[in-house]
């Protein structure tokens, strides 16, 4: 079986699973506890913070550990929509963010904030000047993520961080890195961004644990209340084990970024080529997208048959981003890059990772066009 | 700035004006700068009659820059550009260069011209012009002032290369590492005493730390945080040694004798007399301590001076005239105040009385420790069973450990 939903989530590395193990095991002390149980764990956290900082290249106290993703951007979305309430109820972001950013800002607007959702070009991607001409007297945040989950599209997040600080340095930026890290080179220091969310999962570590980094000198309101860890940013017993594999992951993906990038850019130019020749199949990713993922719609075709057929052929693929996979609407991402109902209702989301050889592209490729063979031979019946 | 330079200008400061010692000073400066530049691959460091230059050969220069400037004794960096020594050369790369800075950050300029090698056909005046015409031509949006420009560009023409450079970022100062001896410093877990270890440091002293805990009174993580401040420390000097002394038993003792007001003063004396014994141990010169005047009962004048009397080693008190202020805002830019201020209790605040006596009595001092019959023995055996821990940047170094596991596994990261 071929595993080609890395966007979803990742398998966990070897190494960072034993390692998981082996702390679960040896060091269950809770961090806080004043005993030598304790103070060992919170040994562990001190170095995995290290070890994370030291990835990202900023100061360990800037990084706030989190359940993941999906925490970290409520966390510095509504973190920062109250805490500088006096400055403005103004948010900026995109219409193609993440339902954990998405989502946040509508519940923010219920309570209401003014939300402005930027619309992105065909390749789904939003300007810096887009950005820059959106700012308002009252904004206070602009998120934008790095990395599309569902097409791959790139946003120049550095660009826009640079314009944003130029021109209006009191308006904080947050970046949804998850879909970036470990796949697109990225600096947070000369970039303008304030604010920047990673999920372990994505980047081979364990579920349930990620983080967002939030640049020294900024003070947001806390999501979570309750004990003083984190520096009272987050409360909550910290899960060791995760968080040390979470360090060990983020080096290690880091460490083969370029090289695993490389690799993934040219199965991706095989794969885009292949689906090229498939007149049924139309390719939504950008040409120069991140590097591991692939999406196209079958238009007229049934999304969710094809996947369980390419399942059948051993092949796991998505239909649009897991997150809202469930739901049976048009994608929203599509439909707002201006993407018919019919396609934006029938996207197949391929999305790899570093064990993905050109055979196993060529096989899949075969394995795509016999499903779409299939599903033409059933329209042509009915 | 983001400008891909080539190399680094670092420049001594008052060192150069010792005499014959100056070449001891500068290549504990240089051997200071090559163990930073360990960490950059690449970077070598070449010593020049009262410079050192970093070739970058390829390494970005902002994080070896903020590296660099932690060390004592350089008084300041300018990452530099280099030209081939001609002048259309030198035109091209100073227009570049100054058209690269940021238009809003500057209105005017001048060029500072240096011929140092004798041989280059203009002169240091006509360099001025030379230069300077092509880059105000480029740059409509600045003006020329030399008197008080905003920008200096400097030119600096030898044989074969010449270097522009117009940054100067402010190093550390004071004196190389170790130039100066070696000091045993008190280091309480406060905000002062690490801030006085730093000045001390900066001042070409090499630094040994000792730490009196009374556990189980105090905490582990009392403890904890103490390492984690010379740890701090040890960022600018590589390394640095850190006696952690038993005090429980002088300390309950001393609590037994019913002198509540005298405490914290026959304490900081038995500190004293173990702080002595150590630096003779380990061939100290001196006491350093955090002492601020008047700032609590032990560091008023009086105090000072009964508490002084028990050591033969100059006391050494950096921060003795500075104010509260002036010594959190020091510890917070090196990097200190945040660890000092987490709330474990250390043995100065443990037993601490209503009211300590902040003018103590000498001959009553002297009296209740002479009573004291075991206190001598107990100082020696506090000595005997110090703890001595190595600490460097990234690692704590601790001997007398059992075979037990290390709780950090680095294979574990």
């Amino acid at each position: 079986m071929k595993y080609m939903d890395h966007a979803a989530t990742t398998p966990p590395h070897p190494e960072v699973a034993r390692t998981i193990a082996e702390v679960m095991s040896l060091h269950y002390g809770n961090p806080s506890s004043l005993h030598i149980l304790g103070e060992q764990s919170e040994q562990l956290l001190k170095k995995a913070r290290e070890v994370c900082a030291g990835v990202l290249q900023v100061k360990p106290s800037e990084i706030i550990i989190t359940s993941g993703a999906s925490e970290s951007n409520n966390a510095a979305i509504k973190g920062a929509a109250l805490q500088f309430m006096n400055r403005g109820k103004h948010l900026i972001t995109t219409a193609i963010e993440h339902p954990s950013v998405y989502e946040c800002c509508k519940q923010l607007e219920s309570l209401g904030w003014n939300v402005t959702y930027l619309s992105v070009n065909h390749e789904g991607t939003v300007t810096p000047e887009q950005v820059c001409a959106a700012v308002q007297d009252d904004t206070v945040l602009v998120s934008v993520m790095h990395v599309n989950n569902e097409t791959g599209s790139i946003n120049p997040v550095q660009e826009i961080g640079k314009q944003l600080k130029l021109q209006h340095p009191r308006v904080l930026f947050h970046v949804d890195g998850v879909q970036g890290f470990g796949k697109l080179p990225l600096s947070l220091q000369a970039s303008g961004i304030d604010m920047y969310s990673l999920s372990a999962h994505k980047f081979r570590g364990p579920k349930g644990i990620g983080l967002l980094y939030v640049r020294e000198g900024i003070k947001l309101q806390p999501l979570l209340a309750g004990g003083s860890q984190e520096g009272g940013r987050r409360a909550g017993t910290e899960n060791i084990p995760y968080i040390v594999g979470m360090a060990k992951a983020l080096r290690l993906a880091k460490e083969g970024q370029a090289q695993i990038a490389e690799r993934l850019r040219h199965l991706r130019k095989v794969l885009i080529d292949g689906i090229a020749d498939i007149p049924k199949l139309v390719l939504n990713s950008p040409p120069d997208g991140a590097p591991h993922i692939i999406h196209f719609s079958c238009p007229g075709m049934k999304a969710e048959a094809m996947l369980h057929m390419l399942e059948e052929d051993g092949f796991l693929v998505s239909t649009r981003s897991a997150c809202s996979s469930k739901k049976s609407e048009p994608s929203r991402i599509l439909l707002a890059m201006g993407k018919s109902v019919e396609e934006a209702s029938s996207g197949i989301r391929v999305s790899l990772g570093e064990e993905h050889t050109e055979q196993d592209i060529q096989q899949f490729l075969a394995a795509l066009q016999s499903a779409v063979t299939r599903q033409e031979d059933l329209k042509g019946r009915g | 700035m983001n400008l891909d330079y080539e190399m680094l200008l670092l420049r001594f400061g008052e060192i150069t004006v010792k005499g014959k010692n100056r070449s001891r000073f500068e290549k504990a400066a240089l051997s200071h700068v090559k163990s930073l530049l360990r960490a950059f691959p690449g970077t070598e460091a070449i010593h020049e009659y009262g410079r050192i230059y970093v070739r970058l050969n390829g390494q970005a220069a902002d994080p070896v820059i903020s590296s660099l400037k932690n060390i004592f004794g350089l008084t300041s960096i300018s990452p530099v550009k280099v030209s081939p020594s001609k002048l259309e050369d030198i035109v091209e790369i100073a227009v570049d260069f100054i058209k690269s800075i940021p238009a809003d950050k500057y209105n005017t300029f001048k060029v500072h011209g240096r011929r140092v090698f004798k041989g280059f056909p203009h002169s240091s005046q006509e360099l001025n012009h030379l230069v300077g015409g092509p880059v105000l031509s480029a740059c409509p949006h600045l003006k020329v002032d030399v008197h008080h420009p905003d920008l200096e560009l400097r030119v600096e023409v030898r044989e074969r290369v010449t270097y522009l450079f117009c940054e100067v970022i402010p190093a550390a100062g004071g004196f190389p590492l170790g130039t100066n001896g070696k000091a045993m410093m008190l280091l309480s877990g406060g905000i002062d005493s690490p801030v006085a270890g730093y000045s001390a440091m900066r001042r070409g002293l090499e630094i040994e730390c000792v730490h009196f805990h009374s556990y189980p009174y105090t905490s582990k993580k009392a403890e904890e945080k103490v390492l984690e401040l010379a740890q701090v420390l040890s960022g600018f000097s590589g390394r640095i040694k850190v006696h952690l002394v038993p005090f429980t038993d002088i300390q309950t003792s001393l609590a037994k004798t019913g002198q509540d007001n005298l405490i914290i003063t026959l304490m900081r004396r038995s500190m004293l007399r173990i702080a002595t014994k150590l630096a003779e141990k380990n061939g100290a010169l001196a006491l350093v301590t955090g002492d601020s005047l008047g700032q609590v009962a032990s560091q008023t004048l009086a105090s000072m001076n009964v508490i002084g009397k028990v050591t033969d080693l100059p006391l050494l008190r950096p921060l003795v005239m500075m104010d509260k202020e002036d010594i959190i805002s020091m510890a917070k830019k090196i990097g200190t105040y945040d660890i000092s201020i987490l709330p474990y209790e250390d043995c100065c605040t443990l037993f601490v009385p209503k009211s300590p006596a902040t003018n103590p009595n000498l001959r009553i001092v002297e009296h209740i420790e002479k009573e004291l019959t075991e206190l001598d023995q107990m100082i020696e055996a506090a000595v005997e069973n110090t703890e001595s821990v190595i600490i460097k940047p990234h690692v704590i170094i601790r001997k007398n450990q059992k075979d037990e596991p290390e709780v950090v596994q680095e294979h574990w990261f």
